[in-house]
């Protein structure tokens, strides 16, 4: 559902920042359906690449084979993310807050973590450069707390014209889709636009860490299609590492 | 410029002293297991490990003692889940506590461009609205004199050894990568010493003969080994695939401390160097031999 979702948030032709997981698989999918010119960049330095497996890491060997080019991470960095040249950004994080800021650092306190999580990598220019930025994560109280242990890579900061404020280039996050509904932005705020079929407001409340801003109409997620499901399945990712 | 070649037994005992701040590089591409595990059996002590993504590498090194501090922007298994040598260190000082220098990919390129090139800093434009700039006081700012922006910086990475995995160089050193090229010429170019580990020593005319591949020159290189298979579980373009079973698998074997000192027992202090290793590993390794996939020859006449 989440892939699902994700990948519909996709333009044909789009120039798509792609990370690990869930969105890589949503890509992917999309690229097999309503986007075959989504150029796929990853920050290994593939660029327009295609694929021909799941790729278990974004540095897998089938993201150089048959691509449209290969640059060096500087050229990555410099020139593509800061350089405006990505369309559109897809980061995981393991907290997210209200206006969208992600935490994959750590949980507790930085000099004695809890849990000491990745860090950064290139999330915190991909969520400053990329023109737009599309989250998805598991939704639980957990990963969407009031308050995040600690801000790795920003979103609408605090709120309306917090990136303005900053003089952040890009647009910031526009979507967030979990595994319970999809939410946009209004005011830099998560807004529940649509809860996924059976899950109810209530659930939702459950699972999140502030009372959730409503949009005007709430709507239901149109269900993943049969083709949509088969692909992910039987083609894209028959071995259910990230399904 | 003199025939650079040597074991990796020697070129570690000479390049690489305890306390030296050392970067193997290689973004899940060319990572030279081979050299850290040569690094391991000559049980270097209190290196400052600086690398995008410390990987397995490191969480061998720093789960067999090596490390005093980390220089780092993403510490994760990839696309397998965490790096339990690393974690167990951060948040219980097992081996020992290891001293973190924590930025983003970005931050971590800028670096080593700036090492490259003798500056002492580079703008850039990332930090801003992250909370990283307040637990790593080498993340600063500074006033463009053209615009008054305020803009953040990063100062200058130079380690004293980096070594860099590639697919050939010539006896001199003149080498040669492809596939995804990471930030080995600027992490290279940025360090003291360089140590090159290759799949294939070639003659200087196969280099001559298609010198845009080239990544280092001779002269910024002091030793060649000659180390087939030198890169596993890690790859190299055309000759053999990453072993992503090992990675996924690497989760459990560094979740258990006593499983992960049996692996070094086994597979690092066990064998007496990667050709033991490469021997031990026999069909494991036949498995992930690439199938040739062959790019048109361009004509570099004129």
């Amino acid at each position: 559902m989440m892939a699902c979702r994700a990948a519909r948030e996709l333009a044909d032709g789009e120039v798509v920042f792609v990370g690990i997981g869930l969105p890589n698989l949503a890509c992917n999918l999309a690229r097999r359906l309503h986007a075959p010119d989504l150029v796929l960049v990853y920050e290994s330095g593939a660029v327009g690449a295609v694929p021909e497996r799941l790729p278990v890491s974004i540095g897998d060997p089938s993201l150089v084979t048959n691509s449209l080019g290969v640059c060096s991470m500087a050229e990555m960095f410099y020139l593509y993310l800061q350089g405006g040249r990505i369309d559109v950004g897809f980061l995981q994080g393991a907290q997210i807050d209200r206006f969208g800021n992600l935490n994959t650092t750590v949980i507790g306190d930085y000099a004695r973590p809890k849990v000491r999580l990745p860090g950064s990598g290139g999330a915190c220019e991909i969520a400053t450069h990329a023109r737009k930025v599309i989250v998805v994560a598991p939704q639980s109280r957990r990963s969407f707390p009031g308050r995040l242990d600690f801000i790795t890579s920003p979103g609408h900061v605090d709120g309306a014209g917090g990136r303005a404020r900053l003089g952040l280039p890009g647009a910031g996050p526009t979507a967030v889709v979990t595994d319970l509904a999809c939410y946009g932005f209004e005011e830099g705020e998560m807004t529940l636009v649509s809860l996924h079929p059976g899950v109810g407001l209530a659930e939702v409340r459950a699972n999140l860490g502030w009372e959730p801003r409503l949009a005007a109409a709430l709507e239901v997620t149109a269900a993943p299609t049969r083709e949509e499901l088969r692909l992910l399945r039987e083609e894209l990712d028959p071995g259910r590492r990230y399904l | 410029m003199g025939d650079k070649r040597m074991s990796m037994a020697e070129a570690i005992g000479r390049f690489v002293a305890d306390g030296d701040a050392v970067v193997i590089e290689g973004f899940t591409h060319l990572i030279s297991f081979a050299a850290a595990h040569e690094i391991i059996r000559q049980r270097r002590r209190g290196l400052t490990l600086c690398r995008l993504t410390p990987d397995l590498v490191y969480d061998q090194m720093i789960a067999a003692g090596c490390a005093r501090k980390l220089i780092f922007s993403w510490a994760g298994n990839p696309g397998a889940g965490p790096l339990y040598g690393f974690r167990r260190a951060v948040e219980e000082g097992v081996p020992a506590p290891l001293e973190l220098e924590e930025s983003t990919h970005f931050g971590m390129v800028a670096r080593f461009a700036a090492g490259a090139a003798k500056l002492p800093f580079l703008p850039l434009r990332t930090f801003t609205g992250s909370d990283l700039p307040g637990v790593n006081p080498s993340i600063r700012s500074v006033r463009c004199p053209f615009t008054g922006e305020e803009l953040p910086a990063v100062p200058a990475l130079r380690p004293d050894v980096a070594i860099v995995h590639a697919q050939r160089a010539d006896s001199e050193g003149n080498t040669q990568i492809w596939g995804l090229l990471g930030v080995q010429k600027e992490a290279a170019f940025a360090a003291r010493r360089v140590i090159v580990v290759v799949e294939e020593i070639v003659d200087q005319a196969v280099v001559r003969g298609d010198p845009n591949r080239t990544l280092l020159p001779g002269f910024v290189v002091h030793a060649v080994v000659h180390e087939p298979w030198g890169c596993h579980p890690s790859y190299a373009q055309g000759y053999y695939d990453r072993d992503n079973e090992f990675y996924v698998g690497w989760r459990e074997v560094s979740q258990d401390r006593a499983r992960l000192e049996r692996y070094l027992d086994e597979w690092v202090f066990g064998v007496a160097d990667r050709r033991e290793y490469v021997a031990r590993m026999g069909a494991a390794l036949e498995r992930l031999r690439a199938r040739p996939v062959y790019s048109a020859p361009v004509s570099y006449g004129y």
